[in-house]
C-alpha cells in the first residue's frame, strides 16, 4: 500500500506537468501575439518590447514554458488585463464559492442517486425501477443551463420564493451560513445536482443489481439473514465504487459549473471564466483553468487512493 | 437393444434439428438480428422517429417556416405562445419563434453531431493503432490521452474555444478534441481484446500483413462497440455545443441557434418566460432522444459497458 501510494503520486507528477503545459499552450494557440494577452492594446511600442523581455517572450518556447512554470509554482498566475489585479486575488474567493456550490450539488446528487439507484436495483423491473431510470436519463440529458432558467421562471418569477441571482443579499460574494445566503444557493445547487444524480443512479442501480445476483447474497438469505442484514452486506460491497463515482463527479462539477454559474450569476470560477472570455482576458482564463484542472488531477488521485484504502478486494502493491 | 436406443437417438436428432433451425434463424445475419431486437423496443423506435421528424423539419425549414428568421419588428416583440400567425410567439426582436427554432436546429444539430463524427474517425484510427501496435506506440498515444482526461470535459471545451475565440469552427474543433480521448480509450480496449484472439493469430500465421489483419479481422469486431459508444456522446455533444453558444463561444447573433437563442432570450424570462425557455426544450428533446436511441442500440447490439 505504501509503495502504491508513492507510485501513484509519482505518476501524478508528469500528468500535472502535462496539464500545466496544455494550459500554457492556451495562450499560444490564441490568435495573435501572446504579448497582447499581457499588455493592454494601447501600450506604447517600447513598453511592449520591455514587457516582452521581462516575460521572456523573446526566448524559445520550451524556455518560456520553464519560466512560466517557475512563476506558477510560486503562486504567481500573472495579472488580469481587465482589472490589473493579480489573477490569484480574484480566483481565490471564486474558487471557494465554486467549491461550495459543487460540493452541495454533488452531495445532493449523491444522496438522491443512491436512493433512486438503490431502489431501482433492488426492485428491478418494477415501476419504481422505470421511474428511477427515466429520471436518471433525464438528468444526464437535460441541458442544465436551460434547467436553471426554468427553475428561475418557476421559483423566482412565478412563485417568488427564491432569489434568482448572486450568492448573497446586495450582490455580496462573501459566504455565510444563514438563510439570507443559503436561499441563494438552493436553485443553483438543485440545478447542478441533476447530472451527478443521473450518473450515480445509473451506477448504483447497476452495482446493486449485480451484487444481488451473486451467490453470497443467496447464501446470506439461505442462512436466514433478515432483509436489513442482507442490505448491509450489499451496501458494504457497493460503497467503494459509488464513492469513487461521486468523488469524480465533484471534480466534473467544479469544471462544469460555468454554465450554471452564468445563469445564476453565482460569483465563482465559472462567472470569472465567462467574464474573462467576454473581455478576452487570457491570463485570467489561463490561471482559472490551470487551478481547476490541477484540482481535478488532485481529486482523481485522492479518489483512487481512497478507493484502494476502502476496498480490501483491490490489492495494489 | 435397438428399440431401447432409437428413442434416445430420435430425441438427440430432434434436438440437433432444433439447433440447426435456430442456427439458420440466426444466420440471417448480425444486423438483421439487431434490427429485429430494435424493432421490438418501442422506446428506441419512438425516439428514433422523433429524431427523424426533427431532422426532416430542420432540413425543410425554408419550405415549412412561416416567416423570415432574420426579419424582426419592434411592434410585435415578445408575443405569447399561441398568438395568431405566430404560433410559438416572437423573440426579443420580434422574430417568429417557430421559424427561428426550425432554422436554429440546423446549426445546433450540425455543431452537435460534427464533433462526434470527427472524433469517431480520428479516435478509432488512433485507438485501433494503439491497441493493435502495442508497445511504444500504445504508450505514446495512451499517455497523451491521459493528459486530456485530466480535464473535466466542459472545462476543456470552454478552455480551447475560449482561447481560440468565438466561432462555429472553433467550437467544433474544441468539442472534437474533447471527444477524441474517450473514443481512443474505448477503441484501444476493444482492439487489445480482439488482438489476442485465435483468429488473428491464424491470419498472421497464414501470412496476412498487419494492414490486412486490421482491415479484415479487427475492424469488423471493434467498430460496433466504438460506434455505440460514439452515439452515446451525441447527446452530451449537443448540450455542450449549444452550451458554448449559450456562453457566446459558438455562433454569433443574429444567426439562429438553440443555445444562442436561449442566451439572448434570458432577459425575457420576466416578460414571456415560456417563450424564453422554448429553445431549451428543443435541446432537451433532441438530447434525450439521442441518449435513449443509443441505449437501445447498445442493448440490441449486445455491447457491454
Amino acid at each position: 500500500m505504501f509503495f502504491y501510494l508513492i507510485r501513484r503520486i509519482a505518476y501524478g507528477i508528469p500528468i500535472a506537468l502535462a496539464v500545466g503545459f496544455v494550459c500554457f499552450m492556451l495562450v499560444q494557440i490564441a490568435p495573435g501575439d501572446p504579448i497582447n494577452a499581457i499588455v493592454p492594446p494601447d501600450a506604447p511600442g517600447d513598453v511592449v518590447e520591455q514587457v516582452r523581455r521581462d516575460y521572456g517572450l523573446d526566448k524559445p518556447l520550451p524556455v518560456q514554458f520553464g519560466l512560466w512554470l517557475l512563476k506558477v509554482v510560486q503562486g504567481d498566475l500573472g495579472r488580469s488585463l481587465a482589472s490589473g489585479r493579480p489573477v490569484w486575488s480574484d480566483l481565490s474567493s471564486a474558487i471557494g464559492n465554486t467549491l461550495l456550490l459543487a460540493a452541495c450539488a454533488s452531495l445532493l446528487g449523491f444522496i438522491l442517486g443512491c436512493v433512486l439507484g438503490g431502489l431501482a436495483g433492488t426492485f428491478r423491473g418494477s415501476w419504481l425501477d422505470r421511474a428511477a431510470v427515466t429520471l436518471a436519463v433525464g438528468g444526464v440529458s437535460v441541458p442544465h443551463y436551460w434547467l436553471g432558467m426554468v427553475m428561475v421562471v418557476i421559483f423566482s418569477v412565478q412563485l417568488n420564493w427564491l432569489p434568482a441571482m448572486g450568492a448573497g443579499p446586495g450582490g455580496s460574494s462573501d459566504w455565510a451560513w444563514d438563510w439570507e445566503h443559503i436561499q441563494h444557493l438552493v436553485l443553483p445547487a438543485v440545478t447542478l445536482c441533476v447530472i451527478p444524480m443521473g450518473i450515480v443512479t445509473r451506477t448504483v442501480r447497476g452495482i446493486i443489481a449485480e451484487i444481488m445476483n451473486q451467490e453470497f447474497v443467496t447464501a446470506l438469505r439461505g442462512k436466514g439473514l433478515t432483509q436489513r442484514g442482507v442490505f448491509v452486506h450489499v451496501v458494504k460491497n457497493a460503497a467503494p465504487t459509488a464513492l469513487a463515482v461521486m468523488g469524480l463527479q465533484l471534480g466534473y462539477l467544479m469544471g462544469g459549473s460555468i454554465l450554471v454559474e452564468t445563469v445564476f450569476s453565482w460569483p465563482g470560477t465559472g462567472l470569472l471564466l465567462n467574464n474573462a472570455i467576454f473581455q478576452r482576458d487570457l491570463p485570467v482564463l489561463q490561471g482559472t483553468i490551470l487551478v481547476l484542472a490541477m484540482f481535478f488531477v488532485a481529486l482523481n488521485l485522492i479518489v483512487d487512493l481512497m478507493q484502494t484504502a476502502l476496498d480490501p478486494r483491490i490489492k495494489r502493491g | 437393444m435397438a428399440d431401447a436406443i432409437s428413442p434416445t437417438r430420435t430425441a438427440a436428432e430432434a434436438e440437433l434439428a432444433i439447433q440447426a433451425a435456430q442456427e439458420a434463424g440466426r444466420s440471417t445475419g448480425y444486423w438483421a438480428g439487431v434490427w429485429k431486437r430494435v424493432r421490438r423496443d418501442p422506446v428506441t423506435i419512438g425516439c428514433a422517429l422523433v429524431l427523424v421528424l426533427m431532422l426532416l423539419a430542420i432540413i425543410c425549414a425554408p419550405l415549412i417556416a412561416p416567416h423570415d428568421p432574420y426579419q424582426g419588428s419592434m411592434i410585435r416583440r415578445l408575443r405569447a405562445i399561441g398568438t395568431p400567425n405566430y404560433l410559438l410567439g416572437t423573440d426579443e426582436l420580434g422574430r417568429d419563434m417557430l421559424t427561428r427554432l426550425l432554422y436554429g436546429g440546423r446549426l445546433s444539430w450540425f455543431m452537435g453531431i460534427t464533433p462526434v463524427v470527427l472524433a469517431f474517425v480520428i479516435g478509432t484510427v488512433l485507438g485501433v493503432l494503439a491497441g493493435f501496435a502495442g508497445g511504444k506506440i500504445n504508450m505514446a498515444i495512451m499517455r497523451v490521452t491521459d493528459v486530456f482526461y485530466a480535464f473535466p470535459s466542459v472545462l476543456l471545451a470552454v478552455a480551447i474555444s475560449g482561447a481560440l475565440g468565438a466561432g462555429i469552427v472553433n467550437a467544433i474543433l474544441a468539442l472534437t478534441l474533447v471527444f477524441i480521448p474517450p473514443i481512443i480509450r474505448v477503441a484501444e480496449t476493444v482492439t487489445t481484446g480482439v488482438r489476442n484472439l485465435d483468429f488473428v493469430d491464424a491470419a498472421r500465421a497464414s501470412g496476412a500483413n498487419a494492414f490486412t489483419i486490421v482491415r479484415v479481422h479487427v475492424l469488423g469486431n471493434v467498430l460496433g462497440p466504438i460506434f455505440v459508444y460514439a452515439t452515446s456522446l451525441i447527446s452530451v455533444s449537443m448540450i455542450l455545443a449549444s452550451g458554448l453558444s449559450f456562453l457566446g463561444l459558438g455562433t454569433k447573433p443574429p444567426e439562429p441557434e438553440w443555445g444562442l437563442m436561449l442566451n439572448t432570450l434570458r432577459t425575457a424570462i420576466y416578460v414571456q418566460p415560456w417563450v424564453a425557455v422554448l429553445p431549451g426544450v428543443c435541446i432537451f428533446v433532441t438530447s434525450i432522444c439521442f441518449n435513449l436511441v443509443s441505449d437501445g442500440l447498445r442493448q440490441a447490439m449486445d455491447v457491454k459497458g
